[in-house]
């Protein structure tokens, strides 16, 4: 079955152009804007509407629906399905994500591309199911073994959650790695306008394919973009897909320290050398700032507030909220710790990103963690408490 | 005496040539589950274009990968069934194999293979059951029988093995069969029927591990165990008139079930294409 992409069908079935919908919602739609044509799944909370939704809409749309048996196989049959040619998503929450964690690391090893939305929820373990969080920021970065890179996008809202759905499926496809989406329990749940976007307003890129015969083919070979062609299941290329270390044709090499490094650098430096453009930051700085908010996701919205109100009274203020997560924005981060003094990290959990921002400002300013955990947003009053302690 | 000339092996050309010769043991069954299956695929005269093998971590799953030639998905421990149902619905015209080991498919991916066979995807999967953890040097499975030693059972097993064919002929799959590498025959029609029919397909292939088990239980080469599988079997079509006593410890090889369920890609396109209208 070859899925092809009908934007007439798809737009009909996601109707209206501007709904009032809840994250869950239009991360789905997003999938179907971006072609995804393949979804496996299983039941959690804050992330099962993305699963509830996907079964309605995506046989519409042409694609396939299936509920696995866990999340371990949600994964594999998302991976599988896309060696088959097609588009794949997965949701799910901590727990969940928890599961999929050695699947991703295949994903990474073997350079298949798909899409893993985590709809974070407050743990560790059941913690706290309807409660939304922040706490898998590092899961997402090193929950896989081994050294790998990994591409991470996190939206602060209803409509950024399409769009980086999009973008997820696009990097995944262009760089041929899985690509996860950190939303959590309060995006995921939050109702807010959000506009389809018009063809033209969005792209849509999908894998490159073998460019020479058969016989000539090596399935992990890569040109000076790093990134290998994918030939397709079915389609005679006989690929040989391995989560061992592979040589350039896939086939196990198990004891080459040559072959292994060779084979890994390649797979970290695809992402890593292109950290430029996957880089996606929102800047607002004020001429003159010495101190500033960086934010990331839910957290960014009342983060925003606070910023707000403190350049009412005529503070100077900048705020940087992280977009891509992983590869992490060292630059961007770098270049704020050298405009201001001190750099307040609200997070919903009790410091992860602030390790990274540490690491990237050098010591060029003083970062000051706004952790809270539990489920409810930071208030903007407390994120300005927080600052005038400090101050 | 004159030097013979070597004969190519026959079935070379579905083989990953330059990977040979394996790396399976000497007296391990899996070179001739792989000959079986080659041997099948040629009689059935099915292009390996036309293939898709997904195997798990462990010796048997090498059977095919790397070395049978056709389009692989080596996967991760156990998930072998979960990446192949992926495969199959997405290329339900394609023959999706999966062979892997007892350790895999019975142990750490049994919850894949109970879910699969309930819904009866297209899948043809075989169990290469050598009632071991082999390959991490024989550590007591899901289907050692009790009482043996191993390298974990240093005392003996104090665990029941599973009767995997019978539990996956309850769980719903529309052809279960169980045979070993003594009866290569009627395994390889068993392999083609399995490959032929719809919906989801279950041979469990009892095979002989000297090297990691049978030294340990007193079975030190390749044919003392087939000896024990000629002399420790009954045909399922002479057990069903026989009383539990009389089949006592027999292993009981054939056909366990066979039946039509539809299969479910079919279903699942069916009515997806329902809804397109």
């Amino acid at each position: 079955m070859r899925h092809k992409y009908d934007e007439k069908k798809i737009r009909r079935v996601i109707g209206e152009k501007v709904q009032f919908v809840q994250g869950d919602a239009s991360a789905v739609y997003g999938a179907l804007l971006a072609g995804c044509s393949f979804f496996a799944g299983y039941p959690i909370t804050p992330a099962s509407e993305t699963a509830e939704l996907m079964s309605k809409l995506l046989p519409k749309a042409g694609g396939v629906y299936i509920q696995m048996e866990d999340e371990i196989a949600s994964m594999g049959a998302i991976i599988g399905a896309s060696w088959a040619g097609a588009k794949t998503m997965t949701t799910t929450s901590g727990p969940g994500f928890s599961l999929m964690q050695e699947n991703i690391g295949y994903a990474c090893m073997t350079e298949t591309p798909c899409v893993v939305i985590d709809v974070q929820r407050s743990g560790p373990s059941t913690g706290q199911p309807t409660e939304g969080s922040q706490g898998d920021m590092m899961q997402a970065r090193w929950g896989t073994h081994g050294d790998h890179e990994i591409i991470a996008l996190s939206p602060n809202s209803v409509q950024e959650t399409l769009d980086l759905t999009i973008e997820a499926f696009n990097l995944s496809e262009k760089y041929r790695t899985p690509v996860i989406l950190l939303t959590d329990g309060e995006i995921g749940h939050l109702r807010e306008k959000c506009v389809m976007p018009e063809k033209g307003e969005f792209e849509i890129i999908d894998r490159k394919g073998p460019t020479v015969g058969r016989d000539k083919y090596v399935p992990f070979q890569a040109d000076e973009s790093l990134v290998p062609s994918m030939a397709r299941f079915g389609d005679g290329y006989h690929v040989y897909v391995t989560g061992l270390t592979h040589v350039e044709k896939g086939y196990p090499s198990t004891s080459s320290a040559e072959d292994h490094d060779r084979l890994v650098r390649r797979l970290v430096d695809k992402i890593e050398k292109n950290r430029k453009s996957i880089t996606m930051v929102e800047k607002d700085y004020q001429k003159g700032s010495k101190i500033a908010i960086l934010a990331y996701g839910a957290s960014a919205r009342p983060s925003a507030a606070a910023v707000r109100k403190l350049r009412r009274k005529r503070k100077k203020v900048d705020f940087l909220r992280l977009i891509t997560i992983w590869p992490f924005p060292n630059e961007e981060v770098r270049e704020l710790a050298d405009r201001v003094d001190r750099i307040y990290v609200p997070e919903m959990n009790l410091g992860q990103l602030v390790h990274p921002i540490r690491e990237a400002a050098e010591g060029r300013a003083k970062i000051i963690q706004v952790p809270r955990i539990g489920g409810p947003l930071h208030t903007p009053k407390e994120i300005m408490d927080a600052m005038r302690k400090k101050a | 005496m004159m030097a013979k000339k070597k004969k190519a092996y026959r079935l070379k050309h579905y083989l990953r040539e330059e990977l040979l010769p394996t790396t399976f043991c000497q007296g391990c069954g899996c070179g001739t589950v792989l000959n079986t299956y080659a041997q099948a695929i040629e009689e059935l005269q099915i292009n390996p274009k036309d293939i898709v093998s997904v195997t798990g971590i462990g010796c048997s799953s090498w059977i095919p990968s790397p070395y049978f030639k056709a389009d692989t998905l080596h996967t991760t421990h156990g998930r072998a069934i979960a990446f192949a149902t992926g495969v199959k619905i997405m290329k339900p015209e394609a023959n999706v194999v999966v062979i892997a080991g007892d350790g895999d498919l019975a142990g750490i991916g049994g919850n894949h293979l109970i879910h699969a066979a309930r819904r009866n995807v297209g899948l043809a999967v075989f169990l290469i059951n050598n009632m071991i953890y082999g390959m991490t040097g024989g550590q007591v499975s899901p289907m050692t029988p009790l009482g043996d030693k191993t390298t974990t059972t240093p005392y003996g097993n104090p665990e029941y093995p599973f009767n995997i064919a019978e539990f996956v002929a309850a769980a719903g799959a529309n052809y279960v069969a169980r045979w070993t590498t003594y009866h290569v025959f009627p395994l390889m029609e068993s392999i083609q029927k399995a490959m032929t029919k719809d919906g989801f397909s279950f041979v469990e292939i009892l095979t002989q591990c000297p090297v990691s088990y049978g030294r340990r239980v007193g079975m030190r080469t390749g044919e003392e165990f087939l000896k024990y599988f000629k002399e420790n079997t009954i045909n399922s079509l002479k057990a069903k008139d026989m009383t539990p006593e009389e089949i006592g410890d027999k292993i009981i090889v054939g056909k366990i079930v066979e039946r039509n369920r539809k299969e479910f890609t079919t279903i699942l396109r069916e009515m997806n294409e329902e809804r397109r209208k």
